[in-house]
């Protein structure tokens, strides 16, 4: 499947990709009116992580043997047959946070404004490149095409 | 008494409060506070560099340069009296970056191309060949050949040449005075164009010498970073007397400048100042030039050209005949407006000559004197497109060098701070948070996009003349004619006058 790679080398710290993920995760999907008019304001899904000048986008890495999914106990985390993404099935979260405990990267939050589920990147399934990708204007997210098997989590 | 050059406009209906171009200013302008969750502006020391403008999710910004409306005074320029406010304030020679800026004649924009009408055919460069191809070198006085089994087959012996796919090269910029990773993108972006970019008085990184036979190896007064290795790996050398935006001056890279990487490359202590003398210390004489030359032509086994950059001055025409008999491969001329990483304003704005009539003079003396083979010219000093390529080689010059263009393509916006160290672009700096900003895998690609439009529009022009090679407009000024310009400017270009057949 798709991977989006991440160069910390080339992440200038803008987080434009935090932003325009937050926007594509609205409701109006509109810039401006996310983050001006929308209660509550949508989460960006992914987080800039940030010390010195070093700097790079953590989003969910969609491991092959992704921890996430093993330790739901309502089987809302699962792996999208189609794309290979794993998603959360919001209506079936219960807010235990085992995925957010298991998770080797920290790449799932707690929405705690909305509907209390578990919020983590969906690989924005409905646009054909991520948001933050398309917005990163340094070309430090880029979408590569790579074997499965390269994404597993450290534990393993 | 100083006031801010620029306005920040931040329409409020727009502003999200992001805070992007807080993260992206390392002029501290643009300030956020937590406990309103509003951004806000203080101008101060915004240099007008747009990077916020243009990385602004929302477009809330504008950079408006400040009215400062003195009383009207033809003769007292704002930036007259605000330099002398700061020289007052601080007793300092004022310094700037890139290349004059004062409204002096721009021969370029007075000079028309010729195209075929009705009795001579133009030619379609997408449907016959067109050939850009040049070479930088020496050529003999006449070619001998002899017809053999193979074919027909050279005896004259002649010397070392640069290849160029297009007659354009990245211009001198040493790593110090641009960042490694602008280096990178220069450094691949010739490789993949077929043309040659120059190291500048910085050495190379060791991490570059993969690129050799796409470099030219710069030699200047301060040496610095040059060693036996340096010189073989290059392609060409050149020996560095002087620069379009400071002639007679000498350089000065700041020791907060010089890092780990860029004092082991210049061979110099970490955060020390690297200062180029104005002269070379060796150099008083052609005579003395001539033997640096060789000395350098020696080191190489007389197997890679050897040129001279020179800043174009009065004498630039006598000085370019004596580096023509010193025996250098080539003359680099860099004209009036060429740019710098820094230099006093007061040298940049008022000292050289533009590189027009110097590439014009220059061409014509070396044809009268009979010597316009044993040397290849090449003009820099703001080539600002396509269509200066051709004028400037139908003046005289064989290539081009273009270090603005280039800096512009990597997301130079000429807000002239580079001595400031703090380029929000990520090019003239050396700090970190900085640095990674331009990232060379896209940077060497718009370079490369540049070069490559450049080279079709130049194909373009050369078609609709009727020319199919550009050696045939090489000195070929009958397909220029001035508007604008009186008779004395005509002559020095040695232009006729748009009207006349």
């Amino acid at each position: 499947m798709k991977h989006i790679h991440v160069n910390e080398e080339y992440c200038i710290g803008c987080r434009l990709c935090e932003i325009n993920c937050m926007v594509q995760h609205s409701q109006s999907k509109k810039i401006i009116k996310a983050f001006r008019e929308e209660a509550p304001r949508a989460m960006a899904r992914l987080l800039v992580e940030e010390e010195g000048p070093l700097s790079f986008a953590m989003q969910c890495r969609h491991c092959e043997d992704a921890q996430c999914v093993q330790a739901c106990m309502t089987g809302a985390m699962h792996r999208d047959e189609a794309t290979g993404a794993i998603l959360c099935d919001e209506d079936r979260c219960v807010g235990c946070w085992m995925c957010v405990m298991v998770c080797p990267f920290g790449a799932i939050q707690r929405n705690l404004v909305g509907n209390k589920a578990a919020s983590k990147c969906d690989f924005c399934y409905t646009e054909k490149t991520p948001a933050c990708v398309a917005h990163c204007p340094n070309g430090a997210l880029t979408l590569v095409e790579e074997e499965a098997s390269h994404a597993k989590s450290p534990s393993r | 008494m100083l006031t801010p050059e620029f306005r920040v406009e931040r329409d409020r209906e727009r502003c999200i409060a992001c805070q992007v171009c807080v993260r992206q200013c390392a002029n501290d302008v643009h300030v956020y506070d937590t406990d309103d969750d509003w951004v806000s502006s203080d101008e101060a020391a915004c240099v007008g560099c747009h990077r916020c403008m243009t990385l602004c999710p929302t477009h809330a910004l504008t950079i408006r340069r400040t009215p400062r409306d003195f009383r009207a005074n033809a003769n007292w320029s704002a930036d007259r009296i605000n330099g002398i406010y700061k020289q007052a304030e601080t007793g300092g020679i004022l310094l700037t970056g890139m290349g004059c800026d004062q409204p002096y004649p721009i021969y370029f924009d007075h000079l028309l191309l010729n195209a075929s009408q009705v009795t001579n055919p133009s030619i379609d460069p997408l449907r016959e060949p067109m050939e850009l191809r040049t070479y930088i070198g020496r050529k003999p006085d006449r070619v001998e050949v002899t017809l053999g089994a193979n074919g027909v087959e050279l005896q004259t012996q002649i010397g070392p040449q640069l290849k160029l796919e297009t007659p354009i090269m990245f211009s001198a910029m040493s790593y110090g005075s641009i960042s490694y990773n602008a280096c990178q993108s220069l450094a691949r972006a010739a490789e993949a164009s077929g043309i040659l970019y120059n190291t500048g008085e910085g050495g190379l990184h060791p991490s570059l010498y993969q690129y050799g036979p796409y470099t030219i190896a710069q030699v200047a007064s301060g040496r610095f970073g040059v060693h036996s290795e340096y010189l073989k790996t290059a392609a060409a050398l050149e020996i560095k007397i002087g620069q379009g935006a400071k002639p007679g001056i000498g350089g000065h890279l700041p020791g907060e400048k010089v890092t780990a990487e860029i004092s082991a490359t210049r061979m110099i202590p970490e955060g020390t100042d690297a200062l180029s003398p104005a002269p070379h210390h060796d150099i008083y004489s052609i005579e003395d030039l001539r033997q640096l030359i060789f000395a350098l032509k020696e080191a190489t086994d007389y197997q890679k050209p050897v040129g001279v950059k020179v800043a174009a001055v009065h004498h630039i025409v006598p000085i370019a005949s004596g580096i023509a008999r010193a025996g250098a491969d080539y003359i680099a001329v860099d004209g009036l407006r060429g740019g710098t990483g820094a230099a006093p304003t007061v040298i940049r704005n008022n000292v050289g000559i533009p590189i027009e009539l110097a590439i014009a003079a220059i061409d014509s003396r070396l044809r009268e004197e009979g010597i316009r083979n044993q040397i290849s010219l090449i003009a820099a000093g703001s080539i600002r497109n396509s269509g200066d390529v051709v004028k400037i080689i139908a003046l005289g010059a064989d290539a081009v060098y273009i270090g603005t263009a280039a800096l512009v393509a990597l997301g130079c916006h000429l807000c002239q701070k580079c001595y400031t160290g703090k380029c929000n672009w990520g090019i003239a700096t050396q700090d970190p948070y900085l640095t990674k900003r331009l990232n060379p895998n896209l940077g060497y690609l718009r370079l490369n996009n540049l070069i490559r439009a450049w080279s079709m529009e130049i194909k373009e022009m050369l078609g609709g003349m009727g020319i199919n090679a550009i050696e045939s407009l090489r000195g070929n000024r009958d397909h220029l004619r001035g508007v604008g310009l009186n008779a004395t400017e005509l002559d020095a270009l040695g232009v006729k006058v748009a009207g006349w057949a």
